[in-house]
């Protein structure tokens, strides 16, 4: 790993140098083009505009994860409702598998669905909102991380939309047993898929933007 | 390694961006087996792997045969009291076609199996050629385009682990038996971590242009193919501007 060695002299990068990076492919291209010659994808500036995008998904994200909480995953009905027909929502199931006494799959199931959607919310969050800012190196390199994270996290949360999807086509056994999938799958899956939309809309390279010009500079500018 | 200028601050040529920070670097040529990362925040850009190529289609043939096997093969079977079900994936779309979940079973299925046979379809199209040293199909840019971009939404190994937590929950209900197809996600998991050890995209991107594929009006390709990363420094570059 590289580490942050270089800061005494400010890194040229191609926005400075009048340039355009293509972020699919790294070629490089005068300013003026709007797509990659190479890979065809468009190329954007590093620009604060396209933090739009990113609180458009993130909102979209924390508006589907309010239903996810409050409806039922799933409901399973045992004995054709005889014996039971209990309905669990996120939090019930992780109670749910206390209960059963498998400490190790409710963290799991913990983490994925409440833990790390409510970081994510709140990490993508932060990282929009000094994207660009002024800073130095080692806070830069800390905003990268938690991007980094928050990036390569950010999937895993889908566990739970796979559990309730095995779970209801598996226990289909007629009368003795059955499991549907509730409201909640629906809405969990959207949000998790809108944050993910939303770190991808995240533009890294803002995180670099706002370092100084000069490597002593107390001269901290706004833009 | 050269003391001429082979780029050009005018027009990027000989330049790349990293994708993460925008730092500025040079092209350089690159032995197989170095991996070049960027001097501001570390992203990898470029790791030339030798054989890569057929590797990669290798790999990629492999994760379809065993993606096409598990959706077919019985996944988990579950029994209790005497009712039985052992079902496959194709079982349980099938099972879902008529039901409002229908989205949830679609996403859900696209993402474990579709994007993966679509993603090692396409990168197959794409180093097909390039592997034998022959110009790219047409598209061969967008192909690959699209194959990285739907890597995060291609979700089998994740898929696993939620497979573990399922059967966990549905052991104080029945007894369940895992079947041929779980295996087979398993050794996808594996699959992918090698094909992504020898994955470079950089080296993919600049064996696209410089195969033949008039990526650039400023950038005449085919004036060598020996030289690694420096074919615009050694035509015109202001031939076709």
């Amino acid at each position: 790993m590289s580490a942050p060695t270089e800061p005494q002299s400010p890194v040229l990068t191609a926005h400075r140098a009048g340039l355009i990076g293509c972020r699919s492919c790294g070629r490089v291209w005068p300013q003026q083009e709007t797509h990659c010659h190479r890979c065809g994808a468009e190329l954007v500036p590093p620009d604060r505009r396209g933090l739009q995008a990113v609180w458009a998904w993130l909102i979209a994200g924390l508006i589907a994860y309010i239903p996810a909480n409050v409806f039922p995953m799933m409901s399973t009905q045992t004995f054709a409702g005889l014996a039971g027909n209990s309905e669990a929502t996120i939090l019930g199931g992780v109670i749910e598998l206390i209960h059963y006494g498998s400490w190790d799959i409710a963290i799991i199931v913990f983490v994925a669905s409440i833990v790390v959607p409510v970081g994510k919310f709140i990490a993508i969050g932060w990282l929009a909102m000094v994207a660009g800012r002024p800073a130095n190196v080692e806070q830069a390199h800390t905003r990268l991380k938690v991007y980094e994270v928050v990036e390569f996290i950010g999937r895993w949360s889908m566990i739970d939309v796979f559990v309730v999807a095995i779970l209801s086509a598996l226990v289909q056994l007629g009368f003795v047993a059955s499991i549907k999938p509730g409201p909640a799958a629906v809405s969990f899956a959207l949000s998790v898929a809108f944050t993910m939309l939303s770190a991808q809309s995240f533009d890294a390279r803002l995180i670099w933007r706002g370092l100084p010009l000069r490597s002593r500079a107390a001269t901290h500018r706004t833009e | 390694m050269s003391t001429e200028p082979s780029y050009d601050l005018a027009t990027g040529r000989g330049l790349i961006a990293c994708p993460s920070c925008d730092a500025l670097h040079l092209r350089e040529d690159m032995a197989p087996g170095e991996t070049a990362r960027c001097i501001r925040c570390g992203h990898v850009l470029a790791k030339p792997r030798e054989g890569a190529f057929v590797q990669l289609i290798a790999l990629a043939f492999t994760s379809m045969v065993l993606l096409i096997g598990a959706v077919f093969f019985p996944f988990l079977e579950v029994s209790t009291f005497g009712f039985g079900n052992a079902s496959s994936l194709f079982d349980v779309a099938l099972a879902f076609a008529d039901g409002v979940l229908l989205p949830l079973v679609i996403a859900v299925l696209a993402m474990i199996i579709g994007l993966p046979i679509a993603r090692a379809f396409l990168l197959v199209y794409t180093l097909a050629p390039l592997a034998q040293g022959r110009p790219p199909y047409r598209h061969a840019a967008t192909a690959f385009r699209w194959s990285e971009a739907l890597r995060p939404w291609s979700m089998a190994e994740i898929f696993v682990i939620g497979t573990a937590v399922a059967l966990v929950k549905v052991a104080g209900l029945a007894s369940v038996h895992l079947g041929p197809a779980f295996w087979a996600f398993c050794a996808l998991i594996f699959v992918n971590l090698a094909s992504r050890s020898f994955m470079c995209r950089t080296s993919i991107w600049d064996a696209l242009e410089q195969s033949g594929q008039a990526v650039d009006d400023r950038d005449p390709s085919g004036t060598s193919s020996e030289v690694q990363h420096r074919p615009a420094s050694l035509a015109d570059p202001q031939a076709g501007a």
